[in-house]
C-alpha cells in the first residue's frame, strides 16, 4: 500500500487533512482494515497521537476517550476505578475510535448492547474542515441529532471520530460461567430458555463446530455463582450437558477470538434468536465453525470463501456480511435500493467530494 | 386549497379537519402556552394513507408536523401556521408480537403502555414516560422518550431496531429491522430522537424484554437533601445500578401528598424513592446495603414497600408530582436539564440562590440516577409579568446546568421550547453537521419546520459531485 501515513495530534489537524481533498482513511489498531470500502486512500489518517483518557468520571459513571486510545488501556484504566467499558470485541490492538467506527461488539453485548447503546457524545473531524460535538458527557441528554451513533459504524465515510464520550459500568464483583454442550436442537432449547429467564446474564453464547457445540452463560454480581448453578440447571432442562465453570477467563476469549479469521473468511449473520437451530445447520452443512450471541440472534461463521453465496442464499432474509474475507466477494450482499440512495444522501452531505475511502 | 381537497380525497373527508374549532383541539402539545392554529389537521387510517398525506405536502410545497397524542413537553409538536398537522392517533394497531425473540411491531399511534400489555406478563418495553398511558410509541421514537428507568435500562433508542419512515418526499423506506448488526450506516439510531424532522415513522420494531424476577422498592426520608443526593453517589460507587432513583424536594413532596394522601411525611426536606429490580438473589444483598447507606448518611425512615400495592402508592406521588403542583401553585413551568450527578448539591444551592433572587418558588423533582432534574417553577400568570419572569427563571436554570457540564434536555426534547439554549451547549460548526444530517433527509425542510435547530438554516444544494467509485457504479461494491 502506497498511502501516506500522517499522524494528526488535534482534531483541528484531523479536519485539515479530512479538507486536504486527498482521498482519506483512518486507521487505529489496523484490526479491522479489510472491513473498509473498494477505493484505495491517499492518506491513511492515523489516530495514534489521538489517543489519551481524557475524563474518567468514576462518580458520574462517564469517560472521554481519544479515538487513539486502544481499547485495552481504556478497560485498564476503568478497571482501576471498580469500573468497565461494556464492550469486549476481539483484536488485541484494536482502538477505541477503531471498535466504535466498525460497530464491532463481543459478548458483553448481550446485557449491554452494542457501542452505539454505550456512546454518550463524540467529537468527529469533517471533510469540510471542521470539527463537530455531538451529545454530551452525561447520561441522559437528547438535544440535538445523534450524530454519534450514525457515525457509529461508518468506518470513517462520515468523517473521523476524534474523541468518544461513553457510558460506563460498574465492574461485576463476580462473574462465573456455566457451559452447556449438546446437539443444535437441545441448543436451541437451552438458548431460548436461557434469554428468557430472569438471570441477568452479563453475556449469552454459543459455539459450534464439526457436528457439536456449547451454549455458555456468564453471570456477574453478588450472586454470580448461585445464578450460574442455576442456568446450568436450565441448560439440563434443555437436554445439554451442564455444568458451572469457575475459571471463565478463557473460554471468553475463544468465544470473541472465533469472530476473526485473518486469511480465512468470515461471514457475520444478522439474525434471531429463535433462529438459532437454523443457522447452525446452516453452519453444518457448509463446515464452517461458529461462535455467536445467542440472546441477541448475531453469529460469526468461519467458513470457505466459496460457500458464502450459498449460505447466504440459505440464510434469507438475514443480511450476512463479510468481515474477513478475499477480495473480490460480495461484502454486503443484497441490499434495498431506497436505503442505499438514503445512505448515499447522509454521506454525499458530509463527505460531497468523496474523498473518505 | 387544493391541498385539502386532495387530502380528504386520500384520508375521508370526515378525517380532515379545517373548522377552527375542531382545530382548537391541536393548537399545542403539552408544552400549553405554545398555541398555533395550522390550516388543517388530517387523521390517516392507514401507513398507506400517511405516504399519500406526505406526498400530497411535498408536491403542495406545504410544511407539515406529525403528532401522537400531543403530552411532549417542549413544543415539539407545536403546529406550523398555514400548514399540515398529521394527528397519527387512529394507526394504533399491534401488528405483530415475536416473543421469543423479544419483538414487538407497531403502528405510531399505540400507547407506550399498550406494547408493555402486549407482552405482559412474561416481558415489558422499559421505557416509561410519565405520561406512559396515553403517548405513543411514534412520539417516543420521536423524543427518544426516557422516564424513571433510564438509568438501568436506557432510553427509546436503545429499543428501536426497526423503523418504516415515510420521508419528507414522500417515499417510503425501512430502516433497520428485526435482527441487529446490519450492514450501512446506522439511520434508526439517527432517526429516534430527531424530533420529526427527517420524516414519519409508520410501523415501528421494538425490542422488549423479560420481566425481572423480584423488584423491591423502598423510600427513604432525609432532613437534608444534600444526604439524600450523597446516599445516591453512595448507592452507586458501591456498584448497584437500581431500575430508579428518584429524589423529591420538600415542596414537590408537598403538593404530591396532598393530591395523593400517600402517606409521605411533610417536614422533611428530601425523599429518595429507591427501586431494585433482577434477579431476587442479587436484589435482596443489594437492598440490605441500600438500606445501611441510606441509615449511614441520616435518613431519618427508609420504608420498604411490602407488596405491590405499596410499590404503587411510593410511585402514585412521584408520578402525581407535576400535576400535584397546580395544588399549590395556579401556575408551573416544568424544566428538563441534565447535570452530572456529582454536581448535584452545587446546582441545587444555584437553583435555590435563583428561586430566592426571582422570588419564585421552585420545586425539584428529578431522576437522581442519572443526574436528570425537573424543576418546576411555580408561577400565577394572572400577576403581570410574572409569567416572562418564571420562564427567565427556567432558562437561568438550564443555562447553570449546562456551566456544569450537563445537557439542556434529558428526555423532552428542544423542540421549540428549548431550541434557544442550544447554542449554550453547541457551537456553530456542531449545528452545521446536524443540518447535514435533516438536509439529507428532508432538503426542503417541510418536516416540523422550526424545531431543534436555534435559527433557520437553508440546505442548499450538495456542493460538487459525490465521486462513486467504479465499483459502485457498476453496483459490484457499497460503501459501508
Amino acid at each position: 500500500m502506497s498511502a501516506r501515513v500522517e499522524r494528526p495530534s488535534s482534531a483541528r489537524e484531523a479536519a485539515e487533512l479530512l479538507a486536504s481533498g486527498a482521498r482519506v482513511r483512518p486507521r487505529g489498531g489496523g484490526t479491522k482494515w479489510a472491513w473498509a470500502g473498494a477505493e484505495e486512500p491517499e492518506v491513511l489518517l492515523s489516530t495514534a497521537a489521538l489517543g489519551g483518557v481524557r475524563e474518567l468520571n468514576a462518580g458520574d459513571l462517564t469517560a472521554v476517550f481519544g479515538a487513539g486510545l486502544p481499547l485495552a488501556d481504556a478497560q485498564a484504566a476503568c478497571a482501576e476505578a471498580g469500573l468497565m467499558l461494556a464492550l469486549d470485541p476481539p483484536g488485541a490492538s484494536a482502538t477505541v475510535g477503531g471498535v466504535v467506527a466498525a460497530a464491532d461488539s463481543g459478548p458483553l453485548r448481550h446485557r449491554y448492547g452494542a457501542a452505539r447503546d454505550l456512546l454518550l457524545g463524540m467529537t468527529v473531524a469533517l471533510a469540510d474542515g471542521t470539527v463537530a460535538r455531538s451529545g454530551g458527557k452525561v447520561i441522559k441528554n437528547v438535544a440535538g441529532y445523534d450524530l454519534a451513533k450514525l457515525f457509529a459504524g461508518s468506518l470513517g465515510t462520515l468523517g473521523t471520530i476524534v474523541e468518544v464520550v461513553v457510558r460506563l459500568h460498574p465492574l461485576p464483583a463476580a462473574t462465573a460461567t456455566a457451559l452447556g454442550r449438546g446437539d443444535a436442537a437441545a441448543l436451541a432449547r437451552g438458548a431460548l430458555a436461557l434469554a428468557a429467564a430472569p438471570l441477568e446474564l452479563e453475556r449469552l453464547d454459543v459455539r459450534w463446530a464439526a457436528g457439536g457445540g456449547a451454549l455458555l452463560a456468564q453471570t456477574g454480581g453478588v450472586s454470580a455463582e448461585a445464578r450460574a448453578a442455576r442456568a446450568a440447571e436450565l441448560m439440563r432442562d434443555a437436554g445439554l450437558h451442564a455444568a458451572a465453570e469457575g475459571d471463565d477467563g478463557l473460554l471468553w476469549e475463544e468465544q470473541r477470538a472465533g469472530q476473526r479469521d485473518p486469511g480465512g473468511t468470515v461471514l457475520r449473520v444478522a439474525g434471531l434468536p429463535a433462529e438459532l437451530e437454523r443457522v447452525l445447520g446452516v453452519a453444518e452443512r457448509h463446515g464452517a465453525a461458529l461462535v455467536g450471541r445467542a440472546g441477541v440472534g448475531t453469529s460469526w461463521l468461519r467458513l470457505d470463501a466459496a460457500a458464502v453465496p450459498a449460505v447466504r442464499a440459505e440464510l434469507t432474509p438475514f443480511p450476512c456480511v463479510v468481515t474477513d474475507g478475499p477480495a473480490g466477494l460480495d461484502r454486503l450482499g443484497p441490499r434495498d435500493t431506497a436505503l442505499v440512495a438514503l445512505e448515499r444522501r447522509v454521506r454525499e452531505r458530509f463527505d460531497p467530494a468523496g474523498v473518505l475511502v | 386549497m387544493s391541498l385539502v381537497g386532495e387530502l380528504e380525497r386520500i384520508c375521508g373527508r370526515g378525517h380532515v379537519l379545517t373548522d377552527r374549532d375542531r382545530l382548537r383541539t391541536y393548537e399545542s402539545d403539552g408544552l400549553l402556552h405554545l398555541r398555533e392554529r395550522p390550516a388543517v389537521a388530517v387523521l390517516p387510517g392507514t401507513a398507506k394513507e400517511v405516504r399519500r398525506v406526505v406526498r400530497a405536502c411535498h408536491e403542495a410545497e406545504t410544511p407539515w408536523v406529525a403528532r401522537g397524542a400531543g403530552t411532549g413537553l417542549s413544543g415539539g409538536a407545536l403546529p406550523v401556521a398555514d400548514g399540515v398537522l398529521i394527528v397519527l392517533s387512529r394507526l394504533r394497531r399491534i401488528l405483530a408480537v415475536d416473543l421469543p425473540n423479544g419483538r414487538v411491531t407497531c403502528e405510531p399511534g399505540v400507547a407506550n403502555l399498550a406494547v408493555s400489555r402486549a407482552v405482559a406478563p412474561t416481558h415489558f418495553f422499559p421505557p416509561d414516560p410519565s405520561s406512559q398511558v396515553v403517548c405513543t410509541v411514534g412520539g417516543n421514537v420521536a423524543e427518544n422518550s426516557g422516564g424513571a428507568h433510564c438509568f438501568k435500562y436506557g432510553f427509546t433508542t436503545n429499543y428501536v431496531t426497526g423503523l418504516e419512515v415515510v420521508l419528507p418526499d414522500g417515499e417510503l423506506v425501512v430502516l433497520g429491522g428485526t435482527e441487529l448488526d446490519r450492514p450501512g450506516l446506522d439511520l434508526v439510531g439517527a432517526f429516534v430522537g430527531s424530533e420529526g424532522t427527517l420524516g414519519v415513522a409508520t410501523r415501528i420494531t421494538l425490542r422488549v424484554v423479560p420481566v425481572p424476577e423480584t423488584i423491591r422498592t423502598l423510600v427513604a426520608y432525609f432532613d437534608a437533601m444534600e444526604d439524600a443526593g450523597q446516599t445516591v453517589s453512595d448507592i452507586v460507587a458501591g456498584g448497584s445500578v437500581p431500575g430508579a432513583l428518584e429524589i423529591m424536594d420538600r415542596l414537590s413532596l408537598r403538593a404530591a401528598e396532598e393530591a395523593t394522601a400517600a402517606g409521605n411525611p411533610l417536614d422533611v426536606g428530601a425523599a429518595l424513592i429507591v427501586e431494585l429490580d433482577g434477579p431476587t438473589a442479587e436484589c435482596d444483598v443489594r437492598l440490605a446495603e441500600v438500606v445501611a447507606v441510606c441509615k449511614r448518611n441520616g435518613a431519618r425512615g427508609v420504608r420498604v414497600a411490602a407488596d405491590e400495592a405499596e410499590r404503587e402508592l411510593v410511585w402514585r406521588a412521584r408520578r402525581a408530582a407535576f400535576a400535584a403542583m397546580g395544588r399549590i401553585s395556579p401556575s408551573y413551568y416544568v424544566q428538563d436539564s441534565v447535570i452530572p450527578r456529582t454536581r448535584l448539591a452545587e446546582v441545587l444551592g444555584r437553583i435555590e440562590e435563583l428561586s430566592a433572587g426571582y422570588g419564585l418558588a421552585v420545586a425539584n423533582v428529578f431522576h437522581a440516577g442519572d443526574g436528570n432534574l425537573h424543576p418546576l417553577v411555580a408561577y400565577d400568570a394572572r400577576v403581570p409579568g410574572e409569567s416572562e419572569r418564571a420562564e427567565e427563571l427556567a432558562g437561568e436554570i438550564v443555562l447553570a446546568c449546562v456551566a456544569a457540564g450537563g445537557s439542556i434536555t434529558g428526555e423532552h426534547g428542544v423542540g421549540v421550547d428549548k431550541k434557544r439554549y442550544m447554542p449554550a451547549m453547541f457551537a456553530d460548526d456542531d449545528l452545521a453537521a446536524f443540518q447535514k444530517l435533516r438536509c439529507a433527509f428532508d432538503p426542503a425542510q417541510r418536516a416540523n419546520p422550526g424545531k431543534v435547530m436555534p435559527t433557520p438554516r437553508l440546505c442548499g444544494e450538495v456542493p460538487g459531485p459525490y465521486r462513486r467509485h467504479p465499483l459502485e457504479e457498476a453496483g459490484v461494491a457499497e460503501r459501508l
